[in-house]
């Protein structure tokens, strides 16, 4: 059963990769790794890794997706000239993916990492909670490395912010500072008229 | 029966697809971003898998501070791009040349 669902949602998961690759439109490619990250979600969930699969739908498919495919859909992109070049470059591409998937199995695909030598372990019972075991060493262990990713977000969200913001001469903005600061005999001036006589 | 060669092997075809990935998209920024994305994945599926086979959480907590490093590079580099496309008109990759490289 297990063995059942590694492979289905393993071929969803390279199905969907190729038709990131391969597609023209760059929403449809942002809508098929989409369709990968669920799908890796699936394979975390089968290797009890509940925490994280969650959290790569939630910020993953929920926030980075979210914008790739908004910076996609604001740019107007010439797709055309973009696409020059795609059956050129495919036999090398295929040339070095092949070769470097064949290096990879060469170690990865043998004896080295079987279940003679990595026994599945057991399966935990209903009682375990994943996110508490994460959560035991995560504020323990690694509360330094949890500190610098804290700040490595702030750094971000600095960074993303001050390159986007444009500054623009002609606009008319209001500024807040004069018109809290202004006194009341800036705007108003009382003056004196004199009656006269109608002549 | 699953063994961590499955998950191995699975992590070598993401990333191998990832790669050919960069090589017939080389025009196109934004796909070369998902690329990149995809190969954070294909590791982080063995970071996992290992985590999982040793017992050890620490392959877990590992991928926790890829994805959040992950998140951090995706905004920054598709604020990149959009500064990019805005002076420049383009994000073809081969049109990118100011620095005579």
């Amino acid at each position: 059963m297990e063995t059942f669902v590694f492979y289905v949602f393993s071929a969803f998961m390279v199905l969907s990769a190729l038709m990131v690759i391969t597609v023209n439109n760059p929403v449809k490619a942002a809508f098929f790794l989409v369709l990968t990250f669920f799908a890796s979600a699936a394979i975390w969930l089968l290797l009890e890794a509940e925490f994280l699969a969650i959290i790569l739908i939630i910020v993953y498919v929920g926030a980075v997706m979210v914008l790739f495919l908004f910076v996609v859909m604001m740019l107007d992109i010439n797709m055309t000239k973009l696409k020059e070049g795609f059956v050129r470059n495919m036999p090398v591409a295929v040339a070095v993916a092949v070769a470097m998937f064949a290096t990879i199995y060469f170690i990865v695909g043998g004896k080295t990492f079987d279940s003679y030598n990595f026994a599945p372990p057991e399966r935990h019972g209903a009682d375990y909670s994943n996110v508490s075991e994460l959560g035991q060493v995560l504020y323990t262990e690694y509360v330094f490395a949890f500190e610098i990713a804290a700040v490595i977000l702030l750094v971000g969200i600095v960074a993303a912010i001050s390159l986007t913001l444009r500054r623009r001469p002609n606009t008319r903005h209001q500024k807040i500072e004069q018109q809290v600061a202004v006194k009341s005999k800036d705007r108003l001036r009382v003056i004196k008229v004199e009656p006269q006589e109608r002549k | 029966m699953l063994t961590l060669t499955h998950f191995m092997v699975l992590g070598a075809i993401l990333f191998s697809i990832s790669m050919a990935g960069v090589f017939i998209n080389r025009k196109n920024v934004i796909i070369l971003l998902m690329c990149v994305e995809l190969m954070l994945l294909a590791v982080n599926t063995n970071f996992i898998a290992f985590s999982h086979f040793l017992g050890d959480s620490a392959g877990q907590v590992f991928v926790f501070f890829i994805l959040t490093v992950a998140a951090a590079e995706a905004a920054i580099g598709l604020a990149i791009l959009v500064v990019l496309f805005r002076n420049k008109r383009t994000i073809n990759v081969e049109e990118l040349d100011t620095l005579k490289g």
